[in-house]
């Protein structure tokens, strides 16, 4: 088999990382390579240098041996390079076919031929039997048939090569099956596919070689066949994972949290939650697991009071709180992970000890009067940064200046320093590399295994059947379906994900 | 320790590169006019700091810069932008001129103290309606405090016709305060200088405001508030309770600025007031990057403008606006500060 992708000692450094050091990757002709790695391994940078949106410092390119230009104005598409980026680039208001034509145009002048167009999306469809509505407008379809048309889009273009960059992190496990059947048509049809992801099993199950990235280099580059998810692991941290520890035999308890028929009134659109009910009681995980975009982050801001519901109530160890503000909540035992780090979580112009002080301000040691005890905080800031690792160790750095992983430490080691009776984890380990999700989900058991109450929302199937005591499942606004653990398997949470089931 | 330096040389460098760039243009516009860079230079220079008496003259213009300037920047500190200090100095004037003349037999400490307190309420309710307005419903402040400057302007100039506050004659003023109200000059620098105690109560703001800012919850909530709304809400920092706060203060420091001036240099509210003060603190906000520290350096450098630049009026062809264009030309390149950054960090950051 030849190679068509032959990439040479690419370096590229940013003005505090170097992003790609030398990094040499081959790619034969008509595979799947997995290009595996933490976030912030230089996985990305790489494809963007391949896909022209950076310039590298050094090392060249050869696609099917010829070397590509990588100056300006280089860009991927025009050499058969396709890419579909982790957030899809649609157009809402325009139908699926104008969608992928957009750009590509087939016609004249101003004349769009329309049926020209037409003709060739179709054959693409039924050669790669890609299911598609042409017709439909974007802003209609679920997030996998939005990915569908991004491979069309791609596959419109004539790609040769075809980057997916973490596609299965916003699918259900059907859809996932769906993308991979996908992918193997098209190495069928003599296509090169490199799909980046952080899910070793799915390279496990898809790929026929898989090249390893840790901080900016190439760790090693194997046929899938001659390793496993437990070597591609540890290759990728650089070192061996502790396991997660074991769930004490705890006894539930009262409730904690109690979520009685909220609704929500729509912005726009459908309703984002629609008489959402559950308790979490001492002891206890509750996960609540859903395809992104299915009322989660609505039901975060419920709770914690960034939003009002138009009905139901909240109740925080008893108390009625649903007309209490964010301050009265987190004063009644409220601690959260949101959802995003960069805009709910962290405050990117302040430092470190800022940051791990963010609403904890008021609390008496560390305000006396209203004027901030410096000592008190400085010490708590060392206690943080030792306990959870946070690295750089230094209070003065900027929040922006953390990688994504060490921002989440910051929002858990805070959240957690507050000694919460209610956490609730809303994607928790989204975007952060191997190490700081294991240091977080052991965090999250052992509130549980302290009497705490834990909501986790996540919309990783393997996270949350990994942490939780009971499974609920979030469809279009709604609670679709509450499963013991030990009913909950993947196959029946992802129809119920689907909303297949209920 | 080495972060600490770099951010500070961030907050620093900038600022002194506009300023050498504008000393550059400006050096230009002055040899277009046929003059002597230099020889401005040292005359701006003399009539700022050559004697006392420009000393002081300084030091006066100075003083409700940064009281301006400070009200400008603790409203950005909190992502508000007030741009009506200028309305809300004339009502702290007015209202500090009407209790100078009006509440008698009080010693000098507390009349003073009550002028400028209730000047600064003055101002800090002036401001307090755009910040309502903003944290109820969402209306922009920008557009409210520009529109509340005119408000001001012809509210104090409908009151200062009216009988009751009018000192008889034809200029519409009020009566000059009395002498219990009055803020003492600095009159052991220069015999005549209107320099007065106005200047130590702003250096004094200074501190508290930096105190406040840097040291106390409320300030720490503040900076919150102005970096990332979201985040202090879902910390359950109020977003609406700190932008009152913030525009009260704001408020309540132009206000004082206008108090400064009515008791330490005019004496009475005059119609129109003398204005400009609180638009200038917008560009001494900026030039001082809204620290408190950085204010009352770019306050001193604002204010050396404006009283060299009278001296260049006086011995040089060179016409005073000169002055006003150099203002003008530094507040250009200090909003150009991106691309100044960029060019001053440029080669560090391709740097491997």
């Amino acid at each position: 088999m030849e190679f068509i992708l032959d990439i040479q000692k690419i370096t590229k450094a940013f003005p505090r990382t170097v992003a790609n050091a030398d990094v040499s990757m081959l790619v034969r002709q008509g595979e799947i390579h997995a290009l595996v790695g933490e976030n912030g391994a230089g996985k990305t940078t790489l494809m963007n240098i391949l896909y022209g949106l950076i310039r590298p410092d050094g090392g060249r390119i050869l696609l099917k041996g010829i070397e590509l230009p990588l100056r300006e104005g280089y860009l991927g598409t025009d050499y058969g390079i396709g890419m579909i980026h982790q957030h899809f680039m649609l157009i809402r208001e325009f139908t699926v076919l104008e969608n992928i034509i957009l750009g590509a145009e087939p016609g004249k002048g101003l004349v769009l031929d329309r049926a020209r167009a037409r003709r060739r999306v179709e054959d693409l469809i039924a050669k790669y039997g890609i299911e598609a509505d042409l017709d439909r407008k974007v802003r209609d379809l679920s997030v996998g048939e939005e990915q569908r048309v991004e491979i069309l889009k791609v596959l419109y273009r004539d790609a040769e090569l075809i980057v997916m960059d973490e596609p299965t992190g916003v699918l259900t496990p059907q859809e996932t099956t769906g993308l991979f059947d996908t992918m193997r048509g098209l190495v069928a049809d003599g296509k090169t596919v490199i799909f980046i992801t952080h899910k070793l099993e799915e390279v496990v199950e898809v790929t026929d070689s898989v090249t390893v990235m840790h901080q900016g280099r190439v760790v090693g580059s194997v046929p899938t066949s001659e390793t496993d998810a437990a070597r591609l692991a540890e290759m990728m941290v650089g070192k061996q994972l502790d396991a997660l520890p074991r769930r004490a035999e705890v006894s539930v308890g009262e409730p904690l949290l109690t979520v009685r028929g909220l609704s929500l009134e729509p912005r726009t659109g459908v309703k984002p939650l629609r008489d959402v009910s559950f308790q979490v009681h001492t002891g206890e995980v509750l996960g609540i697991c859903g395809v992104e975009g299915n009322g989660q982050l609505e039901l975060f801001e419920v709770i914690t009071g960034l939003r009002q519901p138009q009905a139901g109530a909240i109740l925080i160890g008893g108390r009625n709180m649903t007309n209490a503000s964010t301050l009265a909540r987190r004063e009644a035992g409220l601690a959260y992970i949101p959802p995003d780090r960069t805009t709910m979580g962290i405050v990117a112009e302040f430092n470190l000890r800022e940051n791990l002080l963010l609403g904890r301000q008021r609390e008496p040691r560390f305000s006396r009067a209203g004027l901030l005890d410096g000592a008190a905080i400085d010490s708590e800031t060392a206690r943080l940064v030792a306990e959870f690792g946070i690295v750089p160790p230094d209070p003065e750095a900027k929040g922006f200046s953390f990688s994504g992983g060490n921002q989440q430490k910051i929002v858990v080691g805070r959240e957690l320093a507050r000694d919460p009776e209610i956490l609730v984890a809303c994607q928790p380990t989204r975007g952060v590399d191997i190490g700081a999700t294991r240091l977080i989900h052991t965090y999250v058991l052992r509130q549980a295994d302290a009497g705490k109450a834990v909501l986790l929302v996540s919309a990783d199937l393997g996270e949350v059947l990994a942490l939780s005591d009971r499974i609920g499942v979030m469809y279009r606004g709604e609670i679709v379906g509450m499963l013991d653990r030990s009913d909950a398997t993947e196959e029946r949470l992802g129809l119920m994900m689907a909303g297949v089931e209920r | 320790m080495k972060s600490n330096l770099k951010a500070a040389s961030l907050n620093i460098v900038p600022p002194l590169a506009a300023l050498v760039l504008a000393g550059a243009v400006s050096s230009i516009i002055i040899l277009i006019l046929g003059e002597s860079p230099l020889h401005i230079a040292r005359v701006m220079l003399s009539g700022s700091v050559g004697s006392m008496s420009s000393v002081a003259n300084m030091l006066e213009e100075a003083t409700p810069l940064i009281f301006t300037g400070l009200c400008v920047a603790i409203a950005m500190r909190c992502g508000l932008f007030n741009i009506g200090g200028e309305g809300q100095l004339v009502i702290g004037a007015f209202v500090s001129a009407w209790v100078g003349y009006r509440v008698g037999g009080l010693p000098p400490v507390m009349h003073i103290t009550l002028c400028i307190a209730l000047a600064g309420l003055a101002g800090a309710m002036w401001a307090l309606i755009p910040g309502l307005l903003k944290a109820r419903f969402g209306a922009h402040e920008v557009i409210n405090t520009i529109m509340l400057n005119y408000v001001a302007f012809i509210l104090a100039n409908y009151l200062v016709g009216l009988p009751y506050f009018k000192k008889p004659g034809q200029i519409p003023q009020t009566e000059d305060v009395l002498s219990t109200a009055l803020l003492p000059r600095m009159t052991f620098l220069y015999e005549y200088t209107r320099l007065n105690v106005g200047f130590v109560i702003a250096i004094a703001c200074v501190l508290l405001i930096y105190v406040l800012l840097e040291k106390t919850e409320i300030g720490f909530e503040i900076r919150s508030v102005g970096h990332n709304p979201l985040a202090s809400r879902a910390s359950g920092i109020s977003v609406v309770r700190n932008t009152l706060i913030a525009m009260a203060i704001s408020g309540f420091l132009a206000g004082m600025a206008g108090s400064e001036r009515v008791l330490g240099v005019h004496r009475h509210f005059i119609s129109p007031f003398p204005f400009g003060y609180g638009f200038a603190g917008i560009a001494v906000a900026l030039l001082g990057r809204n620290r408190p520290l950085g204010i009352l350096i770019s306050a001193l450098f604002f204010g050396a403008l404006a009283s060299g630049g009278a001296q260049v009026d006086i011995e040089t062809n060179v016409p005073r606006e000169l002055v006003t264009v150099i203002q003008a030309i530094v507040i250009i390149f200090v909003a150009c500060e991106y691309p100044i950054r960029k060019l001053v960090f440029m080669k560090k950051r391709t740097a491997p």
